[in-house]
């Protein structure tokens, strides 16, 4: 008996210096770059979270097969260590403390969410790690000074007044009555702030500014509101809720609206669940798989969506796209600084300037990504009740023409 | 502040007639609760988990091609057995100690649901399209979604078929006579084990009801569940155990209550303003209390 309990010390000891030896070098492992993330796996972000994680896994498949990151002359792969956030602030600042002080982590990748970016800068910031995220827009995350945090995707503020500037100009200039209601949350709010921000400029007014609880499901007393002033736009963001509650509402109180823009249209499968509903709204998105950006490991929207569907079974949302493109950044960024100096890395980053199938990435001193403007699609559908999602704006990208005034509910 | 529900007389009746369409479904899950409050003397923090349990049951229903309002029928039935698992292994140990203790344990489940909600169905919001269509009244100025009136009026014929039950069947009296005096059923023979366990059933079964009510009029998902629990604390709270048409009126006066609150305080109070009710009434019902001297300090 005492032999077996000494023999299970020993195993154990054994194990556990095993364990904290290849850990403590986990920087760069032999031939392995090894970068950290906390990821919603779990908990009410967990359905992006798992987009995230896709598409950092798709990236890293790619790159690695595809030679590799060169580094002073040696050749690197990339490995991930993924830790459960469970959608939940606190655990993911912890984790990333656990990360960078325990796993010796030295480079990060982003969490899904704003929310949960905010909770891990300061602590990449306090350690100094750079980490490239694809997945947090908040306006609030590049006005703080961060010099380590790189986003690729265009802040929040930015998601919703092309549809704002659109409406204007199909108004001949003249400013437009604008409804709005928004989520009360970091990322909903940020956007708010964008529209206001156009409305100003555009000479517009905001007729309804409602804001919509986190347990959101029923808004009929907004739409009441719009059904009696009639304003020209309505504009909706609450994550997937938002845009579902949304058109449930509007379709069964038959709301008619010249337009209507959302948020997260492709995240809620808008097209999917609720099919001739969603037809004609608006929706601002980060990315779409027709635009016409190119790389040399993805090639191009189309490419990314096909081999992304044949790996994981769905058509990719933005959220896996950003997320690959994150990949790509560090790649390059790596390759120009030609060392792991957290640093130097950190400089090149800084210095990024160049184009993925997710778009052109160029940083500004705050961190976001300012080369990339959003895009607007609108969903579509035939007369066999298939729908489509269809780019609209920005003209250079469009597929579609924009349709305009939004028939009513009476003429459908 | 917003004073627009009252400057238009057909946004005031749009708002009555939402809050009383909402107010029935309301007062169905917090019947349940009141039920297995007055027979077992819990209060259930999982009950608005067990409503989105109930709506997943029509989600899935409506996934596969089925029409979701047959999870009317479909999701009590799955409910019920689900509520007498909970009832024996977890409920039946607490069910005679203190109301903190089974405030906890239902918190836990509570819990255990939601993730094993998320676990199971993900974190996505869904809901189950009826088809149902909508219902213009005055000029097109009030539209009520059929969805809305299809399910106050199941709310209502299951809380009829309920009472006639309670009144008529044994398993109703066995129900009613534990409520009012356990040691003495029990004395006259009534099970009242298996009274507790049908008790928990029967609620979860309301829940379901609800629950699929709910995806058909509006979204779920697993981490809902608390507003609904919260509104029948309320309701039962107001009106009182054992008292239906007074669960039944505190339930539309609710849902009238929340909708105006709605308009004039902005929708992000909605579910703020049920709080701050809630808390009103457990001041002024202790302010009560303590000037009538009916409990000792």
């Amino acid at each position: 008996m005492k032999i077996k309990n000494i023999l299970i010390t020993f195993v154990s000891a054994i194990a556990l210096l095993f364990s904290t030896s290849v850990v403590s070098f986990a920087k760069v492992v032999g031939d392995k770059i090894i970068l950290g993330a906390a990821i919603s796996l779990t908990g009410k972000y967990s359905s992006n979270g798992v987009h995230t994680q896709n598409g950092y896994n798709m990236a890293v498949d790619r790159i690695n097969s595809m030679g590799g990151v060169k580094v002073g002359g040696k050749t690197y792969k990339f490995d991930i260590i993924y830790y459960d956030d469970e959608s939940n602030p606190k655990r993911a600042a912890q984790l990333a403390e656990r990360l960078i002080s325990q796993d010796k982590v030295e480079f990060m990748l982003g969490p899904y969410s704003s929310g949960l970016t905010k909770a891990i800068a300061p602590v990449t910031e306090k350690y100094g790690v750079p980490m490239v995220e694809a997945n947090g827009a908040s306006r609030s995350l590049f006005t703080k000074g961060y010099k380590y945090l790189f986003a690729v995707l265009a802040p929040a503020n930015l998601y919703l007044d092309v549809a704002i500037r659109t409406a204007v100009e199909l108004n001949g200039g003249k400013g437009v009555r604008i409804a709005q209601a928004f989520e009360q949350d970091a990322f909903s709010q940020d956007v708010r702030l964008g529209i206001l921000d156009a409305a100003k400029e555009t000479g517009s007014e905001i007729i309804i500014d409602d804001k919509l609880p986190k347990e959101l499901n029923d808004m009929a007393a907004t739409l009441v509101k719009v059904k009696q002033m009639k304003p020209d736009v309505l504009v909706v963001s609450g994550h997937t809720k938002g845009a579902l509650t949304a058109i449930r509402q509007i379709s069964e109180m038959k709301v008619d609206v010249p337009m209507l823009a959302m948020t997260h249209c492709d995240a809620a499968k808008l097209s999917k669940q609720h099919g001739k509903n969603s037809q004609y709204a608006l929706c601002a998105s980060q990315w779409h798989k027709t635009l016409t950006y190119k790389d040399d490991f993805f090639k191009d929207g189309m490419t990314y969506a096909a081999d992304f569907e044949k790996e994981f079974g769905y058509d990719p949302p933005y959220q896996s796209a950003e997320s690959s493109a994150a990949l790509l950044v560090f790649k390059d960024a790596f390759e120009r600084a030609n060392t792991f100096d957290q640093k130097k890395v950190r400089d090149a980053l800084a210095a990024t300037n160049m184009q993925t199938f997710y778009g052109n990435i160029k940083f500004a001193p705050g961190g976001q990504n300012v080369d990339k403007p959003m895009v607007l699609f609108q969903v579509m559908c035939d007369d066999a009740g298939k729908c489509e999602n269809k780019v609209v704006a920005p003209l250079k990208w469009a597929s579609a023409e924009l349709i305009h005034p939004v028939p009513k509910w009476s003429e459908r | 502040m917003d004073f627009l529900v009252f400057q238009y007389p057909m946004i005031t009746v749009q708002a009555c007639l939402d809050g009383l369409l909402l107010g029935i479904l309301f007062a169905l899950i917090a019947y349940g609760m009141a039920l297995q409050w007055g027979v077992m003397n819990i209060i259930n923090i999982a009950q608005g988990d067990l409503v989105i349990l109930g709506g997943y049951i029509a989600y899935f229903m409506y996934l596969y091609g089925i029409h979701p309002a047959w999870g009317v029928i479909v999701s009590p039935i799955i409910m019920y057995f689900v509520g007498i698992a909970i009832y024996k292994l977890v409920i039946n140990k607490v069910v005679d100690r203190d109301l903190f203790i089974s405030i906890l344990a239902t918190f836990g489940i509570s819990i255990l649901f939601m993730q094993l909600m998320n676990f199971a169905f993900g974190a996505d919001v869904v809901l189950a399209n009826s088809g149902y269509g909508t219902t213009m009244l005055f000029d097109n100025n009030v539209v009520l979604p059929n969805s809305k009136i299809f399910s106050a009026f199941i709310s209502i014929v299951f809380a009829i078929c309920l009472v006639v039950y309670m009144k008529r069947s044994k398993l109703g009296r066995a129900i009613r006579a534990t409520a009012q005096n356990a040691r003495a059923a029990k004395i006259l023979g009534v099970d009242t084990e298996k009274v507790y366990a049908a008790t928990f059933g029967i609620n979860a079964a309301l829940c379901g009801v609800a629950g699929a009510l709910i995806s058909i009029t509006f979204t779920i998902h697993p981490y809902m569940g608390l507003p609904y629990t919260i509104r029948s604390f309320m309701i039962v709270i107001v009106a009182g155990l054992g008292n239906l048409p007074g669960v039944a009126m505190s339930g539309m006066g609710l849902g009238i209550f929340e909708e105006f609150a709605d308009y004039i305080l902005g929708t992000e109070f909605r579910i703020g303003s049920v709080f701050l009710l809630l808390v009103l009434i457990l001041v002024y019902r202790r302010f009560k209390l303590s000037r009538k001297r009916e409990y000792l300090k």
